[in-house]
């Protein structure tokens, strides 16, 4: 230590708040954002009140205040919009050359650029996910979506080459809450891009961005009934997939709801994409860069609350790191902001729904009782709104439920393994089969495991990483199709001759 | 206590995509308001004010102890810089300049920044340079050496200098923007703590690339790590090309979410730097004002 200093001259300055250095609020502003107080439907081009002329309150779940009122479609509504689908199919789009459609898709992709910050703000507002995840992810992506399938409609004959494509007609398109503007983006993109027209029904609980969409869609000129949009919930969709003149069903939402829509459209002759559940395991060896290791752990489970279908929601450790791996991630959650959405710091935000907040309350009560040991975070969380701190649960076995069923929230299970084969085995032991993650530093061994991993997405030393050009979708109950990518194109098309 | 030392081949792997990641990510922290000026404060008080010239003279050594302890007087209550760095002869003409202020002296020490000296003249230079009163000794690890998997070679020179350092606090330059890729900055990170280093720091200053944020999240990451191993604190130290605030407060949110409020202190994280100061005083100044000051206002040393 140093010897000559006696008298020091404010040479070592504590800082406030109790020695910690704390970030001050920094709030997206909400001014930014224009936010109507009722909202109609979208159909034919038009701002259409509800035939049964009711509406249903949207909330903010970060403090439980309302933000506006949303039209709820009926059979009759829904049959409007089939209707004027059927007509701007027949009459405007198919004939349409596909290179004058492509403009009106790069058209909406610009827009929706410069509105990103409207959205983003409006995106967090609606769903409660942090603001710095709607501004760097979910808008800039569903931008991304647009570019790229508008730059797909008019070469569809070399992704089919030899091939004759035609679209199937009006597609039916029903989305869930978890990232509704970018989901809204999965689904009309390539569904316009190939020469069918659509409608769709966002949320209950999340369609303020699908109805600004809408708007930009009315400012881009695109021709009447192209793209209409139906606010409401279950009965809404009901009417959606049971709709005779509908071709084409693409749905993503919970396991459970894509098994009624299959049984529901059973011998007719509409096609059908079903993007559901998902448990993906995220599996690291201990030859992996742990410190990287644990930041994918981390954005693969509380990514946007958990509420991801393709969430890393089973940790598979190997035994020999796995006090190391465990210790690192307690350490993480610790530095993870839970709080305002709108906060350009926050991590976490607030639960969608009261309802999807009792299920993961439902699962962190599960995984006490089957004898897990749980650690969650110890950052406070705000008295109004719906909140969960990031939790994680460790001793969990594979007959555990919480390592079996999609708990959609930020709740981490943590397994052990010791072998290769056994890890292989249990990761694909469930009814899912969705995304998967492998964290090793040896080349040959992620080919060897993403080989033998039964799920539609693997990541090797990554995780939640999406791009429009990659496809996306599940083995067994996670569904079937492909959104995104070249492949993403088929499931809107007929391939003749 | 450590019992063994660990095989150093076997340091952890460190995957660059996912480092350069997460180390962006710390600049998505909106730092505002009070807790800008608190940040900014802290980094004055984390700078070693260097200057590390062939045509350095007592003079200019002079000049820079004065600011070291004087950032800008005409705005009361900011503290000093942690301290001033040189070369081993301006060592005693430094001590004497920054008197009790609290400042400490630094010195460069082992042949720096090429350390291609024998390991005995470099254990001379550490040791001239601690009689003089240099309260901390910079060296360089021998990258040569390093390079060839002399990792033995490396630590014992370490320790060696630890030994001669006596009391002084010793850091320890990898050059990082000579050890090519993350795996081996991790490595050598491993033996420099191991060995007896009380500070890692990147860079001499004199290579390119010198600190990023990346490879110091790497060597923040081998601290946590061997604090968990052993119960020891190892202070870090950025070197070179940290000139902005913002920047600055990029790394102040690694410390703090990395290594936690213990290590946000001059006891355990410095910034080797010239130019860091003037900014960081023209944006305190911007904070209380409302208006920056043109550059002129502020001192240069």
């Amino acid at each position: 230590m140093p010897k000559t200093i006696t008298k020091k001259k404010n040479n070592t300055i504590k800082l406030k708040f109790d020695t910690s250095w704390q970030y001050a609020p920094a709030p997206e502003s909400k001014s930014a954002a224009t936010i109507n107080k009722q909202y109609d439907l979208f159909i034919n081009d038009e701002w259409v009140k509800p035939a049964g002329g009711k509406y249903f309150d949207t909330i903010n779940p970060a403090n439980e205040e309302k933000l506006s009122e949303i039209a709820e479609a009926n059979a009759a509504d829904v049959d409007k919009a089939v209707n004027a689908a059927r007509k701007a199919y027949e009459k405007v789009w198919k004939r349409m050359p596909a290179k004058e459609r492509a403009k009106y898709i790069f058209r909406i992709a610009r827009m929706i650029q410069e509105k990103a910050r409207e959205l983003a703000i409006i995106e967090s507002l609606d769903g409660g996910k942090p603001i710095r995840e709607s501004r760097d992810f979910d808008v800039p992506t569903a931008a991304n979506h647009f570019f790229y399938y508008a730059g797909w409609a008019d070469k569809l004959e070399y992704a089919f080459p030899n091939r004759t494509t035609e679209p199937l007609g009006v597609a039916g398109q029903i989305i869930p809450w978890n990232f509704p503007l970018l989901m809204a983006a999965w689904k009309i993109a390539p569904a316009i891009a190939t020469g069918n027209t659509v409608v769709l029904k966002p949320a209950e609980t999340t369609s303020l961005t699908a109805l600004k969409l809408a708007e930009i869609i009315q400012e881009s000129g695109l021709p009447p009934g192209v793209v209409n949009i139906v606010t409401g919930a279950g009965a809404t969709g009901a009417a959606i997939v049971n709709h005779p003149d509908i071709n084409k069903i693409a749905f993503t939402g919970s396991t459970d709801v894509g098994k009624i829509i299959q049984r529901a459209i059973a011998g007719t002759d509409k096609k059908v994409t079903l993007e559901l559940g998902g448990k993906a395991a995220n599996i690291i060896f201990e030859d992996a860069p742990l410190d990287q290791a644990v930041e994918g752990v981390v954005n693969g489970i509380y990514f946007n609350q958990g509420h991801v279908c393709c969430a890393g929601s089973r940790l598979y450790v190997q035994e020999s790191v796995a006090k190391k791996v465990i210790r690192k991630l307690q350490d993480r959650l610790e530095s993870l902001i839970v709080g305002d959405p709108l906060d350009k710091n926050t991590d976490i935000g607030a639960i969608n729904s009261k309802q999807q907040l009792e299920t993961i309350h439902k699962y962190i009560r599960i995984g006490k009782e089957e004898g897990a040991e749980m650690y969650e975070s110890s950052c406070p969380l705000p008295g109004k709104g719906y909140w969960c701190r990031p939790t994680l649960f460790t001793n969990v076995a594979q007959s555990n439920r919480i390592a079996q069923e999609e708990i959609f929230g930020p709740v981490l299970s943590i397994l052990t393994f010791r072998t290769d084969d056994e890890v292989i085995e249990k990761a694909n032991n469930s009814p899912y089969g969705l995304s998967a993650g492998v964290w090793t530093d040896k080349g040959s061994k992620i080919f060897n495991m993403t080989k033998r991993m039964r799920a539609g997405v693997v990541w090797a030393n990554t995780f939640n990483k999406f791009d429009p050009s990659s496809p996306f979708g599940g083995y067994k109950e996670s569904g079937f199709g492909r959104e995104g990518g070249l492949h993403g194109l088929l499931p809107y098309l007929n391939l003749i001759n | 206590m450590l019992t063994r030392l660990p095989d150093f081949s076997l340091s952890p792997r460190i995957d660059q995509v996912g480092v350069e990641e997460r180390a962006s990510r710390f600049t998505k922290r909106s730092i505002k308001k009070e807790s800008k000026l608190n940040g900014l404060m802290l980094v004055l008080n984390m700078i070693d004010l260097t200057t590390l010239e062939g045509k350095d003279t007592d003079g200019k050594v002079k000049q820079l102890c004065y600011k070291a302890v004087h950032l800008h007087d005409t705005y009361p209550g900011l503290p000093t810089v942690a301290a001033v760095c040189v070369y081993p002869s301006m060592v005693k003409i430094a001590k004497r300049a920054v008197g009790d202020s609290g400042v400490k002296i630094a010195s460069v020490a082992t042949a720096f920044p090429s350390g291609q000296a024998p390991k005995d003249v470099k254990i001379r230079d550490t040791k001239y340079a601690v009689n003089e009163g240099a309260d901390e000794v910079d060296m360089v690890i021998s990258r040569g050496k390093f390079h060839a998997g002399e990792y033995n070679y490396v630590f014992d020179e370490i320790a060696a200098i630890k030994e001669a350092c006596g009391h002084a606090r010793l850091k320890v330059i990898l050059e990082t923007g000579e050890l090519g890729t993350f795996d081996k900055v991790r490595r050598a990170s491993d033996i420099a703590m191991y060995a007896g280093a009380d500070f890692i720091k990147t860079s001499t200053g004199k290579i390119q690339p010198a600190a990023t944020m990346p490879v110091t999240l790497v060597m923040l990451e081998a601290i946590r790590d061997f604090y968990y191993e052993t119960g020891r604190m190892i202070g870090m130290k950025p070197a070179g090309g940290i000139s902005k605030s913002k920047l600055a407060l990029h790394y102040l949110v690694m410390v703090k979410e990395v290594l936690g409020d213990d290590w946000l202190s001059n006891e355990w994280f410095r910034f080797g730097a010239s130019s860091l100061a003037n900014d960081v005083l023209m944006q305190i100044v911007k904070e209380k004002t409302g208006t920056y000051q043109a550059a002129n206002y502020f001192s240069v040393d």
